[in-house]
């Protein structure tokens, strides 16, 4: 049966049209400018994603197209197709080429995950508290200071944030970071970023937490290191009472990840 | 009027619900007098004089309206009405308004009512679109914007794309495996009664003080657990629906298993019936969770209990387990049936056996035992169990494999066919290849952690959500109403409008989805009233590809009605197919077959020189023996 198709030319078509689509789809920077040392690595992941799905999706295309062109009914024309029930060694292949693509892809995408996730010794820790409709910041090794509504993180060192949420869930996001994390009442959750641009950036709230999700955003800073220490010596609040109770009373619930031992 | 008021009907129905209303509320009220307590109780998440009736008033209702009748004189011991089938078959159209225990009856019930809540929440997702289609809020104020995207997407999924399906094949499946009816006639109708109610409770919450419930369909706790009142009628809602849901599916799995035509073995089913099991077995078992968890946010709110409280030694993200465990097997709740229409429909239009049949039921029945395995993946961002990330990770990339074993046969099926592009039905199963191989690409994306941690709860979400939901879903539907509409009206539909409809429908839903991937990834949250400016100009294109969609549909909307009444008469068999329910006239005789038919191949034998799947019994027995299958060269 196979043999009555132009396999070659079907197969070069598919070829060709994942060619033109990965390379329009890749040089498009999706994700918007990259400011973490996790950013350019899901970037890539999902680049080698795109040109994947760029494959398969061409793939079905031209064996649909082909088809139409090729197997519509003339005009008037009532008889049946061919009776061809199934053809094993397709289904097998059909079975089989995917399931190596998608374990791949879940492969490569553990490996992105732990290194995006990897603690690194010299971590700073940044408390991070939502509430309806609002952000504010902890810098427990320095003196518990706190900021609301903006947070500094110097450049080019690990912040590991631990979330607690007051109130509702609420999500922290930082799309340039690349880094998402909800923030549960009664737990605290950990997102890891090592921020490598300097600049200003937004922190969007990401889980609807009532009418005023849609405003519920911070300003992020990301400076010099020196400039940051400047900033958090500045700062006259301290982290208020019930804040720091929530931490008390939080339960770590993110275990170490698989590669570092836990389980 | 006494004569009214003892016969099942509207007036009873009526007043059993204002009396099961009332007896709710009298409850409520000499119960908190009783305790020395204020009569009424206003708390937001509260009102029991409310929220009580809410439960009593519909069984109310469903008592009145006939729905125990039977049952309830046979559990008292009293004589029982002898069987007349006076509640069977429709003789005018007042008869769709009844208590009627015909599958056919029932099953354009089931059709009408959800497509009603189909206009009801495309109208709400048109006003969505009007305030979305600028930065800032300038329609709705957010609170409401918040109640009517929930109330939108609760509408689409429960009460109809799910049920929508169970309509579609309530009318065809017993046909289509040679029965008279459904296993449990009454039931079923039944199951159709409690939907529209469901569906009412959704709309009604708009009146409760507080506005509709605004929590998203997720109704994450303790958002939802805090939230006025209108989350309570959709914790009511949902256990409606759900009941509906689940009986059905019990009734759909002992009709397939037992009252097959003889002859009709496991694969000699045509794969529809093949979807509808594996869609059944996923309803029974899942469906239970959603009617629990959101059992559970009732009484954290009306009781105080602590499942969610985390203040109270709740759990907070438990609720996101439970619910997905549902949710998750509810994607393909409203995706597997679509699968078994898209079948039927390419086969019949491309002339061809279906390529791989036995893969093709395998692969089902391969999605129901993984779709079990995969809830989690809704929640990599969630602060679970960090470690559980990985193997979800695993199973829900694994799930695209039999999925794509789906695609491919459906385009292996098309290879040396006859190919016929004239039925809008084939047009819009062609379409879903191509929309619904996007949507399982941006699916693969998603499943992949370190992707869904920058783009979980974004716009990247709600157009993956709306290609397998509109793009995928919704086409098989049209697919299948177009496809079954000659036999289900005895009327032929205008295919011209059908081919607008279908360009018009593809063309905006590709206009409306794809731009919303790409503000997505560039960082707009979805569930959101108002954006960043940057965001503004794919926004109103988004917004006018959307009223366009919105405006196809009313096209739709006018070819079915107008060619219900006045389309020309439909042959029994106007698309050449082979399976049973194309053996009857159209529509089908009041009992389906005058005689039993019987199964002598299987469904997709076109080709075959000879072949036959199924003959009636007064047919004459010279049928030649099909040939031995072609398979494979």
């Amino acid at each position: 049966m196979t043999g009555r198709l132009p396999i070659a030319k079907m197969l070069a078509a598919t070829i060709a049209m994942t060619a033109v689509i990965s390379a329009v789809m890749v040089s498009i920077n999706w994700d918007g400018p990259e400011a973490s040392t996790a950013a350019p690595k899901i970037d890539d992941l999902l680049n080698v994603m795109i040109v994947l799905s760029a494959f398969v999706f061409s793939l079905v295309m031209v064996m649909l197209f082909y088809a139409l062109y090729k197997f519509r009914a003339k005009p008037g024309d009532e008889s049946d197709g061919e009776p061809i029930h199934g053809n094993t060694r397709l289904e097998v292949a059909w079975t089989l080429i995917p399931t190596i693509i998608v374990l791949f892809g879940a492969g490569y995408s553990w490996a992105v995950l732990n290194e995006i996730e990897e603690p690194a010794p010299d971590a700073m820790t940044v408390d991070v508290f939502s509430q309806q409709y609002a952000w504010s910041f902890g810098y427990p090794g320095k003196g518990e200071a706190w900021s609301q509504g903006e947070l500094h993180v110097p450049l080019d060192r690990q912040v590991q944030f631990k979330m607690h949420a007051q109130d509702v869930i609420h999500s922290f996001w930082v799309p340039e970071w690349r880094i998402k994390k909800d923030n549960v009442p009664g737990i605290t959750t950990t997102a890891i970023v090592t921020p490598d641009k300097l600049g200003t950036f937004q922190l969007i709230c990401t889980e609807l937490c009532g009418f005023g999700h849609a405003s519920m955003r911070a300003k992020v800073v990301v400076e010099k290191p020196a400039d940051f220490r400047k900033w958090v010596a500045g700062l006259s609040e301290k982290i208020p009472q019930p804040f720091k109770e929530s931490i008390v009373q939080d339960t770590e619930t993110n275990p170490v990840p698989l590669s570092a031992g836990g389980a | 009027m006494t004569a009214a008021i003892k016969q099942p009907g509207w007036i009873r129905g009526a007043l059993g619900a204002l009396l099961g209303a009332a007896f709710g509320f009298a409850l409520v009220v000499a119960l908190r007098k009783a305790s020395g307590l204020p009569a009424y109780q206003t708390e937001q998440t509260g009102y029991p004089q409310v929220v009580v009736p809410l439960v009593t008033g519909p069984l109310g209702f469903l008592l009145g309206f006939g729905c125990f009748d039977y049952w309830l004189r046979w559990a008292a011991g009293m004589p029982t009405i002898p069987e007349d089938h006076s509640q069977h078959g429709a003789k005018s159209w007042r008869d769709y308004f009844r208590f009627n225990t015909d599958h056919k009856v029932i099953g354009i019930q089931y059709i009408c009512t959800t497509f009603f809540f189909f206009f009801v929440g495309g109208l709400m997702a048109m006003l969505i679109r009007a305030e979305l289609a600028q930065p800032g809020t300038q329609i709705v104020d957010a609170s409401t914007f918040n109640s009517l995207f929930s109330t939108h997407a609760v509408l689409m999924i429960f009460v109809f794309v799910i049920p929508v399906f169970a309509g579609i094949a309530n009318y065809v499946l017993p046909l289509m495996i040679g029965a008279p009816d459904m296993a449990f006639p009454r039931l079923n109708a039944l199951s159709f009664w409690m939907l529209p109610l469901a569906g009412l409770l959704f709309i009604g919450s708009f009146l409760a003080p507080g506005g509709a419930f605004d929590a998203g369909w997720t109704g994450y706790a303790p958002l939802s657990t805090g939230a006025p009142l209108g989350q309570s009628f959709f914790n009511l809602g949902v256990q409606f629906a759900g009941a509906s849901s689940i009986a059905t599916a019990l009734n759909f799995l002992v009709t397939i298993i037992t009252m097959r035509a003889p002859g009709m073995t496991f694969w000699r089913m045509p794969l529809l019936v093949w979807a509808n099991l594996s869609t059944s077995l996923l309803v029974v078992a899942a469906t239970p969770f959603i009617a629990g968890v959101q059992f559970m946010v009732l009484f954290d709110r009306a009781l105080h209990t602590n499942f969610f409280q985390f203040a109270g030694g709740g759990d907070v993200v438990s609720y996101q387990h439970i619910f997905w465990f549902y949710s998750h097997p509810a994607v393909y709740i409203m995706m597997l049936p679509g699968f078994g229409i898209i079948s039927e429909v390419i086969s019949t239009h491309a002339r061809k056996p279906i390529f791989g049949y036995r893969l093709m039921a395998l692969a089902l029945i391969g999605i129901v035992v993984l779709s079990y395995s995969v809830w989690a993946h809704h929640m990599f961002v969630a602060g679970m169990f960090s470690w559980l990330r990985v193997p979800m990770m695993i199973t829900t990339l694994l799930i695209a494999v039999p999925t794509g074993i789906k695609i491919f046969s459906w385009l292996g099926t098309l290879y040396f066919g006859k190919i016929h592009t004239y039925s809008t039905a084939m047009l819009f199963a062609l379409a879903f290849i191509v929309t619904f191989t996007i949507g399982g690409i941006s699916g693969v994306m998603l499943g992949m952690v370190p992707i869904d941690i920058h783009v979980s709860d974004t716009y990247f979400i709600v157009a993956h959500i709306h290609f397998v939901l509109f793009g995928g879903s919704v086409f098989t539907i049209f697919a299948g109403i177009y496809h079954w509409f000659p036999k289900m009206t005895g009327r032929m539909y205008d295919e011209r409008l059908g081919r607008i409809h279908f360009w018009g429908t593809l063309v905006c839903t590709w206009g409306t989805f794809i731009p919303m991937h790409w503000i997505g990834m560039d960082g707009m949250p979805r569930r959101v009233a108002d954006y960043a400016a940057k965001f503004g100009d794919w926004n109103l294109l988004i917004s006018c590809f959307a009223f366009g969609l919105g405006a196809m549909q009313l096209v739709f909307l006018y070819n079915m009605v107008v060619s219900w009444r006045f389309g020309p008469k439909a042959e029994a068999n106007p698309w050449r197919a082979n399976s049973i329910e194309w053996l009857v006239s159209s529509p089908p005789p009041i009992f389906n077959f005058d005689e039993i038919p019987r199964v002598v191949g299987g469904p997709y034998e076109y080709g075959v020189p000879g072949a036959r799947h199924a003959i009636m019994a007064g047919e004459s027995a010279e049928v030649a023996q099909p040939e031995p299958s072609v398979v494979g060269t």
